[in-house]
């Protein structure tokens, strides 16, 4: 399949047009729920870490630091990219699923079209956009986390962006963006694979686009242990 | 022309197509009949480059479909216009777009001359105020036209159509197969149109192949198969009371 996707390209006046479409279907349409969960989680997070830190002797500056590492390490590149297994995963294989049960797959194929190339090459160039999505989930969640934690009453603003600066790893950006590319991968072809080959009606869709979630799921947090073994142990 | 020599297709140990040989004209409708599971399908499909046979060999005007490379046979296909049982008009392009896609996939024409082609095949299939129009706006009928719209746009050499009445009221099913015969005749494409329809058999069946258990049992013409005393394709073609009057009434005003 993979080959296959990189094989007899679409003219590229089609193709840009679908790539447009598919930034504008798979990233601009996630921007508004990924906000939402972010800022919300990012403030719990900062929440959590202020109501367990009950010895006076532990600095409140602790609060920033965690929610930082918290939503930068994983929440925003892992949880919302398995956020977005489920609404990008299910999108990509219910298009691509009813495509394939109404023959338009088919008339692709029978038109000259490569249909892998014409179908799954444009997603896969506009999840390289991912990556702006999960840095605007890192900023949001950590200024949820400030939101929270300061009109809450749990720390000053100063000492929260104290704890945002401390023991700062460049690195960690890095890694964080690696993951995302990886997972922006993922999303793009799993859910693709499972539509394409899907057989059957529009119940098989449904039961398509659940098991691509759940596959999309368990290779996401697969690769993000891997990843993580090899880029920070 | 398209030439078929002793065409075999298996999936697993079930023999689908047992050999099958025949040839469709150009300029002519021809039509595979058959009952449901003789193998009326995966001969459309084999005819299509879909599934692939397991011994004989498809040549379309001399090109053996099996010994061309990849990039032949992708050039072929866009010789190939098709028109789907259930339309596969793309849901996500207006009427419009969904006719000008083979064209801009195709061809080097500027926009404008996409438009004028486009605007062209709308009109030749009898479609009005459907241009921006999506498909799931649209009835049955209109969305078959866009399909054949679609198919001819390209001006394909071999048009294929697999049930284009299926879901269709009577008076638009011969609407339909008047329109695919016009096309035909003005063109001078290669049709195949895979039917259950007996009215099509009776309207445009100019060449009727018909399958039973993966065989050719029986072809000729709409005006042959009156005539024929084959048990099997009279038993299908005359199974309703209505068919049975017609030929009788056919056949003692031949006499005649």
């Amino acid at each position: 399949m993979l080959k296959e996707i990189f094989n007899k390209p679409t003219k590229w006046s089609a193709m840009k047009q679908l790539i447009f479409k598919e930034i504008d279907d798979l990233i601009i349409d996630s921007l508004g729920i990924v906000s939402f969960i972010s800022f919300f989680v990012g403030g719990v997070v900062a929440i959590q870490t202020a109501l367990n830190l009950t010895n006076p002797l532990i600095p409140k500056y602790l609060i920033g630091f965690a929610t930082r590492q918290s939503v930068v390490l994983e929440f925003a590149p892992t949880f919302i990219s398995i956020i977005m297994a489920g609404k990008m995963g299910s999108f990509i294989t219910s298009s691509i699923g009813t495509m394939r049960v109404t023959e338009q797959i088919d008339a692709l194929e029978v038109m000259g079209v490569n249909s892998l190339n014409y179908l799954v090459f444009p997603k896969i160039i506009a999840l390289l956009l991912y990556p702006f999505v999960i840095g605007l989930s890192m900023f949001l969640g950590v200024f949820g986390g400030w939101m929270a934690a300061v009109y809450g009453g749990f720390t000053t603003s100063f000492e929260f962006t104290t704890g945002l600066q401390a023991e700062f790893i460049p690195f960690h950006i890095a890694y964080a963006f690696i993951k995302t590319f990886v997972f922006a991968f993922i999303l793009a072809t799993i859910p693709s694979f499972h539509g394409y080959y899907m057989k059957g009606g529009a119940l098989e869709v449904g039961k398509a686009s659940t098991v691509s979630f759940v596959w999309t799921s368990v290779v996401i947090i697969l690769v993000n242990f891997i990843l993580t073994q090899l880029l920070l142990s | 022309m398209i030439e078929v020599k002793n065409i075999v297709k298996k999936f697993g140990e079930q023999t689908v197509l047992k050999g099958v040989s025949t040839r469709f004209e150009a300029g002519m409708t021809n039509l595979i009949i058959g009952q449901s599971g003789s193998g009326k399908t995966v001969f459309l499909k084999s005819l299509l480059g879909i599934h692939t046979p397991d011994s004989g060999t498809i040549s379309f005007d001399g090109r053996i479909y099996s010994e061309l490379s990849n990039d032949e046979r992708r050039e072929l296909r866009t010789e190939i216009g098709m028109v789907f049982q259930g339309s596969a008009l793309f849901d996500s392009m207006t009427v419009e777009e969904n006719v000008g896609f083979p064209l801009k996939m195709f061809t080097n024409k500027s926009a404008k001359e996409i438009k004028e082609r486009v605007d062209f095949v709308i009109d030749r299939v009898h479609l009005v105020n459907a241009h921006q129009k999506r498909p799931s706006e649209i009835s049955g009928g209109m969305q078959k036209r866009v399909a054949i719209a679609r198919a001819i746009v390209n001006n394909p050499k071999y048009l294929f159509c697999d049930e284009p009445n299926s879901g269709l009221d009577p008076k638009t099913a011969i609407v339909i197969d008047n329109l695919i015969q016009e096309i035909t005749q003005e063109y001078n494409i290669t049709t195949v149109i895979n039917t259950h329809d007996m009215n099509s058999v009776m309207e445009i069946g100019e060449k009727i192949v018909f399958l039973k258990n993966g065989l050719l049992e029986w072809e000729g013409s709409n005006k042959e198969i009156f005539k024929t005393d084959n048990e099997a394709v009279t038993d299908f073609v005359y199974s309703s009371e209505l068919f049975k009057r017609v030929r009788k009434m056919y056949l003692e005003d031949d006499v005649k």
